[in-house]
């Protein structure tokens, strides 16, 4: 798994890369109420705002990791906001991208990386 | 923060775990372990302590010895009925300023030979300054800054506090009490900002960390923050000063009119006689330029606090804009407050409100978006 400062992290399955939002992002954002996801089929280049999120305190964007196609969205976070703070490395994930460039994730950190990087 | 005040129950906050905030000046607990939503959703279903000690508590003392004085001269800076209000009860009440703006919203309970208030924290210096500036001839005015006050709200705040203090039991909806325990001399009212049945109880301040914790014994009652109290007072249809309120709005477009009691209006014994009377009355009769009201948006995005308000989803002029906006825990949904203009105020009309640049469609609705369920 890799981490981004955006506190995303990224896990590659079945030749796509799966993203979500941290554990810590997530308790430092407080409980989700809203998000709202990008169309599917969707060119993204990296730092689009793709993804809005609402939390109990505010809004946030989620911005596309790397370069690649949105592929697939998880609907159940649509549907059910607090599973990304209940699981948010699992079942909170927010989307899967097919990369135009996989090397984007090579300088990324690893989960040590991200832990002294939160501190 | 290091100019941050602390009420008496900041070490408690921190010791529970509390992640804290600035609020009018104090270090304030936003939320405990369990964060917002269920904070917010426990107190619904059992009860929540809040620390309200920041808020500011005053005695309005006759100097004739007559609370009717003290009553008929405070009369002269809120449009509420006070000489009316029994030996044992409160009102709720807002000074007024000459433009028939409120400077701040306020309780107001007769304890029999004075007058006590409870004022907004980030107003509580300026409140002062008003009440001395025009009401010391009559009245002594007595800050309490040493007192903590702790609102229990939801229900099972009733057996919590009567196992306490059991005169609490017998109190209903806006009554107060004065009683002796334990934990020295308490000032309880049966009455809150959550929309539940409750109570705020000020106390010695150096009993309040004791206090609060002999009701966090009990397994029903846990810490709220300021973040769960925001979204509670909002699904209840209650205004915030300095979010709602503010010294442009009028008691009127605020829809307090059931804070200005008709002795007051028009044609009232007492009628007028409080700052910007002359507007105040005149919206009474004729109504108001612009109103808040309850917004429901369509969809599960919250119109957040400064969301512009739109009569058409497309083009035009803004017709308003959400004052508090937030999602609730209890409705499930997204609920907002909001200044429009009157032809735009009627309750089923839909409206827009523009979000991240798109307008998204809201219905007006009456409040509260949650039943309120006090003891009357």
């Amino acid at each position: 798994m890799k981490f981004t400062e955006e506190h995303e992290w990224l896990r590659e399955e079945d030749g796509l890369i799966v993203v979500g939002i941290t554990e810590h992002a997530a308790t430092q954002l407080g409980d989700l109420v809203f998000v709202e996801m990008p169309d599917t089929d969707i060119e993204v280049a990296k730092d689009d705002e793709i993804v809005v999120i609402e939390s109990v305190k505010a809004a946030s964007d989620i911005m596309a990791p790397i370069d690649g196609t949105i592929v697939e969205v998880n609907d159940a976070i649509v549907a059910n906001p607090e599973l990304v703070n209940e699981d948010p490395q699992g079942d909170g994930w927010f989307f899967k991208m097919k990369a135009s460039d996989a090397s984007q994730m090579d300088d990324m950190m690893d989960a040590d990386g991200y832990a002294k990087f939160i501190g | 923060m290091g100019d941050l005040k602390q009420t008496p129950l900041h070490a408690m906050h921190l010791s529970l775990g509390a992640k804290m905030t600035a609020f009018a000046g104090y270090d304030m607990p936003v939320q405990y372990k369990p964060g917002v939503l269920k904070e917010h959703l426990h107190c619904r279903a059992e009860a929540g302590l809040f620390d309200v000690s920041h808020m500011g508590q005053i005695l309005l003392t006759p100097k004739s010895g007559d609370v009717a004085d003290a009553a008929l001269a405070l009369e002269t800076l809120v449009p509420a009925a006070i000489a009316g209000l029994a030996d044992g009860r409160q009102r709720y009440g807002m000074f007024t300023n000459d433009e028939g703006g409120i400077l701040d919203d306020l309780m107001i309970a007769n304890r029999g030979d004075h007058l006590f208030l409870v004022v907004n924290a980030a107003c509580k210096d300026a409140d002062l300054a008003h009440l001395q500036a025009h009401l010391s001839d009559t009245c002594e005015i007595t800050p309490i800054p040493d007192r903590g006050l702790i609102a229990l709200q939801g229900p099972a705040a009733e057996e919590a506090l009567a196992a306490l203090a059991p005169a609490a039991r017998d109190m209903r909806f806006m009554d107060v009490i004065v009683t002796d325990n334990a934990f020295g001399e308490l000032w309880i009212s049966r009455s809150g900002y959550t929309g539940e049945d409750g109570f705020e109880i000020s106390m010695p301040g150096d009993q309040a960390e004791a206090f609060a914790r002999a009701l966090l014994d009990n397994d029903a009652v846990a810490p709220i923050g300021l973040g769960a109290r925001d979204s509670l007072r909002l699904e209840a249809g209650l205004c915030l000063y300095g979010s709602d309120l503010d010294t442009t709005t009028s008691p009127v477009e605020a829809g307090l009119t059931w804070a200005i009691q008709k002795v007051r209006r028009t044609g009232g014994a007492r009628e007028g006689g409080f700052p910007g009377a002359a507007r105040i009355l005149a919206e009474l009769t004729g109504g108001p330029a612009r109103k808040l009201v309850g917004l429901r948006p369509d969809g599960r995005a919250p119109m957040r606090a400064g969301t512009p308000l739109f009569a058409e989803a497309d083009g035009g002029e803004p017709i308003g804009q959400i004052t508090s906006g937030a999602f609730g825990p209890t409705i499930e949904a997204p609920m907002s407050m909001g200044y429009v203009t009157a032809a735009h105020a009627d309750t089923g009309g839909t409206i827009y409100g523009e979000v991240r640049g798109k307008r998204l469609p809201a219905t007006v609705v009456d409040m509260p978006f949650r039943p309120a369920t006090y003891k009357r």
